[in-house]
């Protein structure tokens, strides 16, 4: 699904090295997780995936489903099927919920020269997807994100992934800013999502998201590199003893 | 103050160049009204009121020449069932009009009343004009009075749901339109009048309003397309006891706007909003200059304004609420905004507020920023390529503006002539 080679990234504006030679393949069906201390370059790969402006690839590569990622618009990489669930979600005031939810599905259904969806269909779809999510009808309407909770629009985030049905799905730190039964909240709906033709690349800090997002492979990102991969055994480690062991490991 | 020789000589070249309507009803207030621009002299650059917008193509004897196309005289408020009156080049066509007829209204032109004794509108006509001349002087609106030879007389008696809808057609490349509208809403009337078009090259509208008590009046205004003309327009209304004014326009291309608006709340508990929401694109100038008056306890005002602008647009507003001594539990609001599409565009404005009363709520705000990038990445990241997102972005800009029409069917028609403003400039 997604392979990536010996991918290095610089800050564009200062040329700072974030990401050191990054390999990593994500197999379809798979839940991936990459843990890593403050700082080790998670969220840069997420954005660098996803197409952020800011960020210059200076060697290396990034497929997926055979398809260069790194020479398409960050549009054209979420009609391939890739989609970022946001630390901090973007409040668009302005903007519904809905008519924001419909533009990007049809959005990528007409890149992939598919029909759009009639409003109808979209009605349904999105009422049933929300309600499992308890995202209730006024905050389909509101702006988006604009006066969510955190809880809310981490929420939201799923709704949107749900609704655009992507196949390499990266959650980046899901788990930031959630209490206990937010999270499980969130992690049936991302459960829900799991089948075999879609992957998942889990970026968090802690173990706990863990525990209801089961992985099937955990790996360990260290200043802009990954220095270890092992089962979800890995996650527990780190856990009981933080990241000082493998550091001084690897080093 | 003794004018300026310079000031003089440019005022004496224009009335020069124009002769006074046949003389009838309103003899009176036309030449009180060109002694009054004789008295004021035309604006310049160095005027205070005109620092952001050069007046020189408002005011000088020549108009510039302004091609309007078919799709700049298209039809807007076609389709909402109004009652049309249709004005070619500034002179009114019968034919493509409707019968000027309905129940509770009377509507009369002021081409065919000059010979008529109008009372209602001798009272108005000029009256209005002349009150917004203090304390800051709209010479192009005086110049209006004395001269316009067209216009709507609009007397309203009572509720009248069918749209009133001016419609101004441009065919001449160089005309120099003038329009002096008189409307008057009787106690506990209601009315909805609409504008739409290019009106002429060189157009100076003048529209006078007044609301006796309970009344109310919707204004809905579209500004044509046509990228070379230019206007200056005028609103005065006067607000009498919980009566309600809303007017919206919405701006798109011209050479250069100047809207100017002059409300007057002396009336209690009555409530005047003013809004504009103006795209424009290149030579583009566009100002929004609104003078709002407390006089009356429990008035409420507001002001929206909000302009998208490229390439080098340039838009100027300048808003002001004057709370008088006594206009206590006056409740103000006033917000400009830019959304700056580029580097070279540019904002000016100048957010005034003067109170003299001590028990008031009264607030503004200008801002002027760029498009939110991270907003943007937000979207393409969904799947909604940059041209679509940053429509999304423009129209979201422009909604507080745009929320202030109420009509339902209105609203839709300016929202669906924005996104093909969006779509177009491509």
């Amino acid at each position: 699904m997604l392979k990536i080679r010996n991918l290095k990234v610089s800050l564009e504006e200062e040329e700072k090295q974030i990401l050191k030679g990054v390999d990593l393949t994500v197999e379809a069906g798979k839940v991936h997780a990459i843990m890593g201390p403050n700082g080790s370059g998670k969220s840069t790969l997420s954005y660098v995936l996803s197409g952020r402006d800011g960020y210059e690839v200076t060697d290396g590569s990034a497929t997926l489903l055979d398809k260069d990622l790194l020479d398409m618009e960050p549009e054209e990489r979420a009609a391939s099927g890739l989609f970022l669930a946001f630390q901090y979600p973007v409040e668009i005031p302005g903007v519904g919920n809905m008519t924001f939810l419909r533009t990007a599905v049809n959005g990528q259904r007409k890149a992939r020269g598919e029909e759009e969806m009639s409003a109808a269909d979209f009605l349904k779809e999105v009422r049933a997807k929300a309600k499992s999510l308890k995202i209730d009808a006024d905050m389909l309407k509101r702006p988006v994100n604009v006066g969510f909770s955190g809880g809310e629009k981490k929420r939201n985030e799923i709704l949107q992934m749900a609704m655009l049905e992507p196949k390499m799905c990266i959650l980046d730190e899901t788990d930031s800013g959630l209490d206990v039964d937010a999270m499980k909240l969130v992690a049936q709906g991302v459960n829900a999502l799991r089948d075999e033709g879609r992957a998942f690349l889990v970026i968090t800090h802690y173990q706990r998201l863990l525990d209801h997002i089961k992985p099937d492979v955990v790996h360990i990102m260290v200043d802009g590199r990954i220095v270890k991969t092992g089962g979800p055994e890995l996650a527990l480690e780190v856990e009981n003893n933080g990241y000082a062991d493998i550091l001084s490991e690897v080093m | 103050m003794a004018l300026a020789q310079i000031k003089v000589t440019a005022t004496q070249a224009r009335l020069d160049a124009m002769s006074l309507p046949e003389i009838g009803w309103s003899a009176v207030a036309r030449a009180d009204a060109q002694t009054r621009v004789a008295a004021m002299g035309l604006p310049v650059r160095r005027d205070e009121y005109w620092k952001y917008t050069r007046p020189d193509e408002l005011t000088s004897p020549n108009v510039k020449s302004a091609k309007a196309s078919v799709q700049d005289n298209a039809s807007i408020f076609g389709s909402l069932g109004c009652l049309s009156i249709v004005f070619e080049d500034g002179v009114f066509n019968a034919e493509k009009s409707d019968k000027l007829e309905g129940t509770d209204i009377s509507l009369e032109l002021l081409s065919e009343v000059n010979d008529l004794d109008i009372h209602w509108a001798l009272g108005l006509y000029g009256a209005l004009e002349t009150k917004g001349q203090t304390p800051v002087v709209r010479p192009l609106a005086a110049l209006n009075t004395a001269y316009a030879r067209e216009g709507l007389l609009m007397h309203v008696k009572g509720t009248v749901a069918k749209p009133i809808s001016l419609v101004y057609i441009q065919n001449s490349d160089n005309d120099d339109v003038m329009l002096h509208h008189v409307i008057k809403l009787d106690k506990g009337a209601s009315a909805t009048i609409l504008e739409s078009g290019p009106a002429g090259a060189r157009c100076n509208i003048v529209m006078e309003t007044e609301i006796e008590d309970g009344a109310s009046l919707n204004h809905v205004r579209a500004q044509g397309r046509n990228h070379k003309r230019r206007a200056a327009t005028h609103l005065f209304a006067r607000l009498n006891q919980e009566s309600q004014f809303k007017s919206f326009t919405l701006t798109m291309n011209g050479a250069l706007t100047r809207n100017e608006a002059f409300i007057e709340i002396c009336g209690d508990d009555s409530v005047a909003h003013i809004a504009g929401a103006s795209v424009g694109d290149g030579e583009f100038h566009h100002d929004d200059t609104v003078f709002v008056m407390h006089e009356a306890l429990r008035g409420e005002s507001r002001q929206v304004f909000k302009k998208v602008l490229r390439n080098g647009a340039t838009g100027v507003f300048q808003g002001k609420i004057l709370v008088k001594a006594g206009a206590q539990k006056t409740d103000g609001y006033q917000i400009s905004q830019s959304l700056l599409l580029d580097d070279d565009s540019q904002f000016l404005a100048k957010p005034e507020l003067e109170i003299y009363a001590d028990d008031v709520v009264c607030s503004h705000g200008s801002t002027s920023g760029a498009i939110d990038e991270e907003a943007i990445f937000y979207l393409n990241s969904r799947g909604i390529p940059k041209l679509e997102a940053t429509n999304l972005l423009t129209l979201a800009f422009l909604a507080e503006a745009l929320s202030e029409v109420e009509d339902e069917d209105i609203a839709e028609v300016m929202e669906r002539l924005l996104e093909d403003w969006l779509t177009r400039r491509l």
